[in-house]
């Protein structure tokens, strides 16, 4: 059984395999993120990251905060790529010309994964490469500036689907990556959020030591584009949860297991105020849209409820 | 800023050795600095577990250090801040549930600092 | 002395596969390239070789995962063709950036718009620009040996960047030819074995492989890279020479056929020099003195030598299979640059051929040599073979 304080030895440690002197924006989730998936794996790990935050802020030529092998290409490539590590580690260790285990880690955001990187993933999944995806959703193409994707909720203001006069926002909901991960019969898929650090830490290790491929979607809420003090992002993890906006569970062996069941659902204006792309929701007029958001998140809990009842496989 | 390489002298390929960033202190953009009580600390890991810059160094404690209400926390505890990389996000001060970091202006702390 | 084997040129390409036994194929696949990823499926299936090969899901993820295989430290190959180069050019244009000896069939087929599977070589003139190698092949012979010299070039430390070894679609790929496939040995030992020097899975020597290079330095890099392909010509004919112990030929950068005292001379790439040699000793034995030049390295471009070969040649025809719309075609284009610093430059004209695989005959090419012997030429416009109206 992990503890933090195991955990935060490594992460900070000397062998961190992420490092401070990146160029995240302050209060940055992803930060949290990666050090903490990167703690989860007891053999070293080779990093692909798709464009993206991520990819810019860690390596900014020439500084890298990587302290292990990483490589990057192209925005919507990391399982492929990835897909040709797994290929090239299988081939030389059989060939006898490299000895040492290791995991390998691919790394996306929404944009790279729900959208651009959408095809990559799911060849790599269906061809059943040994990896782990890590999608970090702060719920739109945030390094260039909040573009809507398809993760992005609905409601939420973009400066590609802008609140304005006759548009409150993204009129579609969101794509639902853990199940269509899920759908090509993978070991594990899981939901995870960066406010429960031992959570997602144990989701890691699941992930890394999984038969096969997994799958691991994390909230990352970001305090320059959803707008909020760079203070708040831990804090707004825990409100997504408790909202059930974003459930913390499982899909292992086709399996739904909800890890956290909010015994008292808080209303989803308590995620929505003080995020400047949600503003707009609270004028006179958009209360329909509010409503609505409420009604989505209670039919996919009671749905999600329904799945993980029934014990039906995916 | 160092002299910039030509492009005989770049590495082959895109290619970097690992962690060259420890050369980038990041502390400089510092608007608020955490004020580290630890008198208060419980050793809970959280702030550490939280901090995205990886700011706040760990070490293994045999003997224990003096935390909250004056027990002593052994086991790994949290050390002072790095200020060489903290950017003052001050998600640490705003989750500690023991209220053992506050935010200070960063002009105020360096202030206060050069008085001592 | 070798085997000799009845085989197509996708067959050959299949077959230098077979014996390099690289560590890693991916490939997805596209008409007319098709067989060289059947054929080495076989191979691996039998286990006539013991490659990790990867089915993807689009050549875009072909790319990448070669891309991701090479870095990794292994030697990695693919294959492809026209919508297939295109869809994954995005990455091609990466991989000399990233300094990857990645060797690559593409087998030259048609760019839509229309759609058409036949040969031409607008897929690998579309792709000149951004670094990678090529090499092209007039017979399944050649596809063979510079497929093994490819990989050779690519890997050279003075190199390390990307090749295309191109062959024309349906007409080099699907027609089977006499093809001497070298001893396995002899050719394993040429071909070598990829050094893990830049391995990411070199983990004692973590690195960080394609960080965000601003302003400040991408140009050095882009210089560096230039520098590189600066070094494949002596390469080139260092790896060339080692390979003449073993197949007993030679490989220039371009072959001329009959030019010493040549009148009129005509530059083709691929499969259509060996049609033009056949017009070639027909109008020689009528008395009329002409010859051919067939590039062979298009990428980098030996101007130098092209300028030597040519500089007393009257006229050229330069028979290009695919347009540069709106401007000059591209390897008339090459030609020009070359002779351009010659007190006394050729006349030379340039004339489209073959697009989407339509076919070109001796008889065609024996009258572009009698218009070139007439000095009837339009230096200003193109001229097409075989277009009707």
């Amino acid at each position: 059984m992990p503890t933090l304080q195991e955990i935060a030895l490594k992460t900070s440690g000397a062998d961190a395999r992420i490092v401070s002197g990146h160029r995240m924006c302050s209060g940055c989730g992803i930060g949290s993120i990666i050090k903490t998936v990167l703690a989860a794996s007891d053999k070293p790990v080779i990093v692909v990251s798709a464009t993206g935050c991520l990819e810019v802020v860690t390596t900014i030529y020439p500084f890298t905060a990587w302290n292990t092998p990483w490589m990057h290409v192209t925005f919507e490539n990391a399982a492929s790529v990835a897909s040709g590590i797994e290929a090239a580690y299988k081939a030389l260790k059989r060939r006898g010309k490299i000895d040492e285990d290791v995991n390998i880690l691919a790394v996306g955001g929404d944009g790279g994964t729900y959208d651009i990187g959408f095809q990559a993933l799911s060849g790599a999944l269906e061809r059943r490469h040994k990896f782990m995806y890590l999608v970090y959703d702060n719920e739109g193409y945030m390094n260039t500036g909040n573009q809507r994707s398809g993760a992005t909720p609905f409601g939420a203001s973009t400066t590609t689907v802008p609140a304005g006069k006759i548009s409150f926002g993204k009129p579609q909901w969101r794509k639902n990556l853990v199940e269509i991960a899920a759908a090509h019969r993978i070991s594990y898929v899981a939901q995870a959020a960066v406010n429960n650090t031992m959570d997602l830490y144990k989701k890691a290790q699941k992930g890394f030591n999984a038969d096969g491929p997994a799958v691991l979607a994390v909230l990352q809420p970001c305090p320059s584009n959803w707008s909020f003090d760079s203070s708040l992002t831990m804090q707004y993890s825990k409100l997504a949860v408790e909202t059930n906006f974003w459930p913390l569970y499982e899909i292992e062996n086709g399996v739904v297991h909800i890890n956290t069941k909010p015994s008292n659902r808080k209303p989803i204006e308590e995620f929505l105020k003080g995020q400047t792309r949600f503003r707009h929701l609270f004028k006179p007029g958009n209360e329909h849209v509010i409503v609505e958001m409420q009604k989505m998140i209670d039919d996919e809990w009671a749905r999600l409820l329904k799945l993980e009842e029934s014990g039906i496989q995916f | 800023m160092s002299e910039r390489k030509t492009w005989q002298e770049l590495e082959l390929g895109v290619e970097l050795p690992a962690a060259t960033s420890l050369g980038y202190k990041t502390g400089g953009w510092r608007v608020l600095r955490p004020i580290f009580n630890a008198s208060e600390c419980t050793h809970c890991m959280i702030c550490v577990s939280y901090c995205p810059d990886m700011a706040i160094p760990v070490a293994k404690s045999e003997e224990g250090v003096a935390g909250k209400g004056g027990r002593l926390f052994k086991g790994v505890v949290r050390l002072a801040t790095n200020l060489d990389y903290c950017k003052g996000c001050g998600i640490c001060a705003h989750e500690c549930p023991s209220k053992a970091i506050s935010m200070v202006r960063e002009e105020e702390a360096e202030q206060a600092s050069c008085k001592l | 002395m070798g085997v000799r084997k009845a085989i197509t040129g996708a067959q050959a390409a299949a077959e230098a596969m077979r014996q390099i036994n690289p560590d890693v194929v991916v490939a997805y696949p596209i008409t007319p390239q098709t067989p060289i990823v059947e054929e080495f499926a076989k191979y691996v299936a039998d286990g006539i070789v013991d490659t990790e090969m990867v089915p993807v899901e689009s050549e875009h993820s072909a790319m990448s995962a070669t891309v991701g295989a090479e870095t990794a430290g292994a030697r990695a190959m693919s294959a492809t063709s026209s919508q297939g180069l295109a869809l994954m050019w995005e990455v091609v244009a990466a991989t000399p950036g990233l300094r990857l000896p990645i060797v690559m069939s593409l087998v030259n087929r048609a760019l839509s718009a229309p759609i058409n599977i036949h040969c031409d070589h607008s897929d690998v003139m579309g792709v000149t620009t951004v670094g990678w190698i090529q090499i092209f092949s007039e017979n399944a012979q050649e596809v063979y040996e510079n497929t093994l010299l490819a990989i050779r070039v690519a890997e050279d430390n003075r190199v390390q960047l990307p090749v295309m070894v191109n062959q024309d679609g349906f007409i080099t790929s699907h027609a089977v030819e006499p093809v001497e496939i070298f001893d396995d040995a002899l050719v394993q030992k040429f071909v070598g074995v990829r050094s893990l020097d830049r391995a990411l899975l070199d983990v004692e020597h973590a690195k960080s492989v394609g960080p965000l290079v601003l302003p400040d330095y991408y140009f050095e890099f882009k210089r560096a890279q230039e520098e590189a392909m600066s070094k494949v010509f002596e390469v080139y004919h260092e790896v060339g020479t080692e390979l003449s112990a073993i197949t007993g030929k030679q490989y220039p950068f371009f072959e001329t056929y009959r030019i010493d005292d040549a009148e009129a001379v005509v530059v083709v790439l691929n499969s259509a020099a060996g049609t033009a040699k056949a017009a070639v000793d027909a109008m020689r034995a009528q008395g009329k003195k002409v010859g051919l030049l067939k590039p062979i390295l298009f990428r980098p471009f030996p101007y130098a030598e092209v300028r030597e070969a040519l500089k007393d040649i009257p006229v050229i025809g330069v028979l290009d299979r695919s347009m540069d719309f709106g401007a000059c075609a591209p390897v008339y284009s090459e030609f020009r640059n070359a002779l351009w610093k010659l007190d006394r430059r050729p006349a030379m004209q340039s004339y489209i051929y073959g697009l989407g695989g339509r076919d070109i005959m001796t008889t065609e090419i024996e009258a572009v040599f009698e218009e070139l012997l007439s000095g009837k030429l339009d230096p200003e416009h193109q001229r097409y073979i075989g277009l009707r109206g």
